[in-house]
Order: structure tokens, then sequence, then C-alpha cells
């Protein structure tokens, strides 16, 4: 009898840790499948690099970077097209930094909680949401069009401006929000205004985030090519903008802000659709030099953060 | 006497220039704050662009075709010499290449934020969510490079007969291009919920899958859907991916091994053209434009509204 209550009991016993060894393994094969996800995704980036690497290193030649581009692959070059980014670049940062910035110290300093405030935040989270591509179908709409700026460096700066805008605000107003309230006060304390207060404290504590910010939108604007395409970027151009600075007075020169312009995504973009594969090589080589652009601002935004978040300590 | 009446003088005109300067002050204030204002306004003039351009465009394309045609024709051919202005086959495109890319990015990024928020060590969460945002950061049209030259090609080995241009690999790719979208904001969600759930769950026996699936996600649901939700705007906003690897022919169908043309690679493809502005040719890409911001603006409001009804307060 109390031997048979013996071996119940033992195989109640073995039936339970069976089924804790199932919870464990079912915990284990879990976790197992969430790293193979997560590894997946960074091989499938390492993929890319290498494909990119593979096809377009061996193309990457000086040649390739001082040429104009060409109807011959082996003569094409992106001279043009980088040149063409770094000026849009210059536009945009110009365009995107005073208005975000002043509109998230507006917001975060400044703003009375009444209506007005209430559309301008919901305005902002709204548009970050709006595809690239309709803020191209808007500047064609309204500055190529209605304001007359033509298919230029001007509205292509312009447009990029507007798409980083909500990102340079959200990651402005938190950086401006991560100073902490106690600075504003000794400052208000010993008399200063409300924009002393943001000049000479809120804003240089805030720096860091706010360059962190800056500098991540735009090198997603960097990468930007469907708005560009809408507004009428060119993909061939043998020839660069107008000099900024002349050698006659009055030395500066704004002729450039109306030339045609390219970009090196589009450049691209030209070449991977074009069926002969020597300038699929090309897109390889333009794909790398896109990509280290971008992989470098983002690597400097991660700089910043992190000597930033080191050396602030409230 | 004398003595008293010049130093009342002094100290009247030191309080007369000192109100000078403070009124000065007080003017500059408001003036910088009005500029601030200014800036914040922008945003909304951005907006009202957006709205006046597709719907003032849009307008003059509805008074040349019915809204029922644009609704229920089932081809879109604008551009022949018989025109058919049927919105459904780009619909259809860019509900393919959106769902193959949410049964990569939702799977992949709520397992990948499950990993980071539930299993994964400190170090190795600093270390993977960088490298995840790279992926975000890598430029569309790279992307667009990967797609149809490398993961396409792929596919071919399994599928012989895939067609050069097909929206599985377009979905593919744009599916891990939002997979960090989906896994860091799914990832703050579930940390966000506090730890006493958890220890409550791992007092009861649960292992560390038990806890996390059956506590932490649920508690975490509205901050995850908002992820998910994030993704599906985006996926159906790619232009680039699906403009070089998924094709620009307008087919109605939902087989993802088919070429087909997304509202945004249509926009793409006519604005590499030369439409005259004013065109009916031109009005469409306004009309499918608006379309495509309707439905994002949907999922928005949808992702909004599932956000509040499923709210947790703890």
């Amino acid at each position: 009898m109390s031997s048979e209550n013996a071996i119940g009991r033992s195989i109640e016993l073995d039936t339970k840790r069976s089924r804790l060894w199932r919870r464990k393994g079912a915990d284990l094969l879990f976790a197992a499948a969430a790293l193979a996800a997560m590894l997946a995704a960074l091989i499938v980036l390492l993929a890319l690099l290498g494909q990119l690497l593979f096809d377009g290193a061996g193309r990457l030649t000086w040649q390739f970077v001082t040429s104009f581009p060409s109807r011959f692959p082996e003569q094409a070059g992106i001279i043009s097209a980088w040149m063409g980014t770094l000026l849009v670049m210059f536009l945009t940062a110009l365009t995107a930094v005073p208005l975000g910035l002043g509109a998230a110290i507006y917001l975060e300093e400044y703003a009375p909680s009444n209506r007005l405030t209430d559309v301008i935040e919901i305005n902002i989270a709204n548009l970050a949401g709006v595809p690239s591509i309709v803020y191209g179908l808007m500047a064609l709409g309204l500055l190529v069009y209605e304001f007359r700026l033509g298919q230029s460096f001007l509205t292509a700066g312009l447009t990029l401006a507007m798409l980083i805008l909500p990102m340079v605000i959200i990651a402005s107003r938190e950086a401006i929000r991560a100073v902490p309230p106690q600075i504003r006060e000794a400052a208000y304390a010993l008399g200063a205004t409300k924009w002393q207060t943001v000049k000479d404290h809120v804003l240089p504590y805030s720096m860091g985030g706010i360059l962190t910010g800056l500098i991540l939108a735009l090198s997603r604007a960097v990468g930007e090519t469907a708005p560009l395409i809408t507004v009428g970027a060119l993909s061939f151009i043998a020839f660069l903008p107008h000099p900024p600075i002349q050698s006659d007075p009055p030395f500066i020169s704004f002729q450039w802000l109306f030339d045609p312009f390219t970009v090196m995504p589009i450049q691209m973009f030209n070449w991977v659709s074009r069926p002969q594969e020597a300038f699929h090589v090309n897109a390889a080589a333009a794909g790398l030099v896109l990509l280290g652009m971008t992989l470098l601002m983002n690597a400097a935004a991660i700089v910043i953060r992190n000597r930033f978040r080191k050396r602030v300590h409230w | 006497m004398d003595a008293e009446v010049a130093k009342s003088h002094v100290f009247e005109q030191a309080r007369e220039s000192l109100d000078v300067l403070v009124s000065r002050r007080k003017h500059k204030e408001r003036a910088i704050e009005l500029l601030l204002l200014g800036a914040a306004v922008t945003s909304i003039a951005i907006t009202a662009g957006i709205v006046g351009v597709l719907a003032y465009e849009s307008s003059l394309f509805f008074t040349q075709v019915s809204l029922f045609d644009f609704l229920t024709d089932r081809q879109w051919t604008p551009l022949f010499a018989e025109p058919h202005y049927g919105i459904l086959p780009l619909i259809s495109g860019t509900l393919v290449t959106t769902w193959v890319a949410l049964l990569v990015a939702v799977p992949a990024g709520s397992l990948i934020a499950v990993y980071l928020s539930e299993y994964a060590p400190h170090s190795v969460r600093e270390m993977v969510k960088p490298a995840l945002e790279l992926l975000s950061a890598v430029p569309t049209v790279v992307y667009g490079y990967f797609a149809l030259l490398f993961v396409t090609p792929a596919l071919q080995h399994i599928w012989p007969d895939l067609p050069g241009f097909n929206m599985l690999s377009a979905g593919l790719v744009i599916g891990i291009m939002i997979v960090p979208y989906v896994s860091s904001v799914s990832e703050d969600a579930m940390r966000a919920v506090p730890i006493h759930l958890r220890e409550g769950a791992y007092a009861l026996g649960s292992t560390r899958m038990q806890t996390a699936l059956r506590v932490v996600f649920p508690s975490a649901l509205s901050g995850i859907a908002a992820a998910y939700v994030l993704g599906v705007s985006r996926a159906i906003g790619e232009t680039m991916v699906v403009a070089i690897a998924a094709g620009m022919q307008p087919t109605l169908t939902w087989n993802p091994l088919e070429p087909a043309a997304t509202m945004t690679a249509y926009i793409v493809q006519v604005s590499l053209g030369d439409l005259p502005h004013g065109s009916i040719g031109y009005q469409t890409i306004f009309a499918t434009g608006l379309t495509l911001l309707l439905m994002t603006l949907i999922f928005n409001i949808g992702g909004h509204v599932l956000r509040k009804r499923y709210r947790q307060i703890y």
C-alpha cells in the first residue's frame, strides 16, 4: 500500500519534472529564435555591405570621384553628384537649423498651453509620418511652379529642409527638456531674461543632443532620393554649378542657387536602373561613397552623444 | 541743498536710463519670442502647403475623371492613347509589398525587441542597438540596389521563373529596413513595463519566456501596436526600393511573385519623364499622392486610437 503510494508520488514527480524541462526547453528555444532574428538582421546588413564592396570597390578610383557622368560606363564619375550633395546639404542645414531650433525653443520654453500650441504639436507629430515623396510633390507644386524657384539647388535644399524639420524639432525638444529646471531658476534668480537664460544656459547644455539629432536628420537627408526626383533632379549633369565665390566684385554669387542639380543617390538610382551591367558596377561604387557618408555621419552622432553624456552630470 | 537736488537728479537720470534699458530689453525679448513663434508656425505652413497643393491639383484631376472611375476602374494607364484612371492596381501593388514587408518586420522586430528588453545583458544591448539603427540609416536607394541585384538573384535560385522585377524581393528588403523602427519602439514600450510585474510572474514560477509573452508583451501592447503602425506607414510610403526592384508596370495582382507598380513607384516614374505642367498626366501624380497621404493618415490615426484604447496605467 505504502509502496504503491511512493510509486504514484514518484510518477507524479516525474511528470512535473518533465513539464519543467519542457518549459525550460521552450524558454531556451525562444531565446535562440530571438537571437537568430537579431543575427539575421545583422547578417543582412553585412551581406549588403559585402555585396556593395564586392561589386563596387574596384571601381572606386580617383578618376571615378573626379569625373562627370558619361554614357561610357568606364569613363563615368560622380563629381557633379557629390558636389551637388554637399551644396544641397549646406542649404538644407542652413534652413532646417534655425527653423527647427527656433520651433523647439519656442515649444519648450515659451509656448503657453493653448490651442495654437496643441495644433503645432499635433501637426509636427503628423508631419513626421508623412511619406517623403509627398514632400516632393508639395515642393513640385509650390516651390517649382508657384514660387518659380525652378528645378534648382534652392528647391532641393528647401525640400529636404522641410522633410527633416520634424526630426530636428523633435530631437532638439528632447535635448532642451533634459536640462533641469534648476538651471533656469538660477539664471532667473540672478535677473537674466528668458532669452538670456535660453541662450547662455539652456542651449549650451543641450547642444550635444541637438547636434546628435541634427546630424542624424542630415544623414537621412543625404540618402533621400524620391522627393528630389519629383522636384526634377537631373541624373546627367556634365558641368558644375556656378561658383559661389568670384574674383570680380561683388565676389559672392548666388547664381548657383538656380542651377540644375543632381545628388549622389540620384546618380546611383540612374545607374542601377540601366540594363547594362557595367553601369551597375558604377552604381555599387556610388553606393559605397553614399554609404560611407551616412555611416560617417552616424558615427559622428554616436561619438557626440557619448561625449556629452559623459561630461554632463546633473 | 544743491547737493541734494543734484543727487536726486543723478538718481533720476540713472532711473530713466535703466527704464530705457528695461524697456529695450522687453522689446528685444518680445521680438525674439515672435521670431521663435514664427519658426514653430512654419510647420503648420508646411502642412497647409502639402494639403493645399495635393487637394488643388487633385481637384483639377477629378473634374476630368470621376471619383467612381478612379476607385473602380481596374486599369491604370493614364499615359496611354486610351487612358484608364483606376487607382486599384497601384493600391494592390502597395498593399502587397507592404504586406510582405510586415511579414518580415513584425515577427523579427518583435522577437528582437523581446530579446533586447528581457534577455540581453546590458553590454549586448549597447552594441546591438546602434548596429540595428544602421539598418534604418542605409539610404533607400542602396536597399533598392540590394533588392534588385542580390535578393532577386538569390530568390531565383529557389523559384527559377521568378521575374527580375517582383514585389517579393522589394517587400522583403523593405521589411528588413523597417525592423529597427518596429524593434526599438517595441523595446521601449516593453522596458517601460514596471519590474514588479515581472517579479510577480517569476515568483509564481514562470520562465522568462512565459513572463515575456504573457506578462510583459500584453502590458506593452499599446506601445507595440504603435510600433507596428509606424512600420506600416513607413512601408506604404517607401519609394526607391519598389521603384528599383518591383517594376513600374501597374498590374492588378495580389501575387507577390509578379512585378507591379506601387503608388510611390508610379510617382517616381512620371517625375522622371517630362510631363508638361498642368496636363492631366501631371495631375495624376498629385491624385496618387493624395491617396497615399490619406492611406498613411488612416494608419496613423488608427495607431493613435489603438494606443489610447489599450493604454495601461500602472
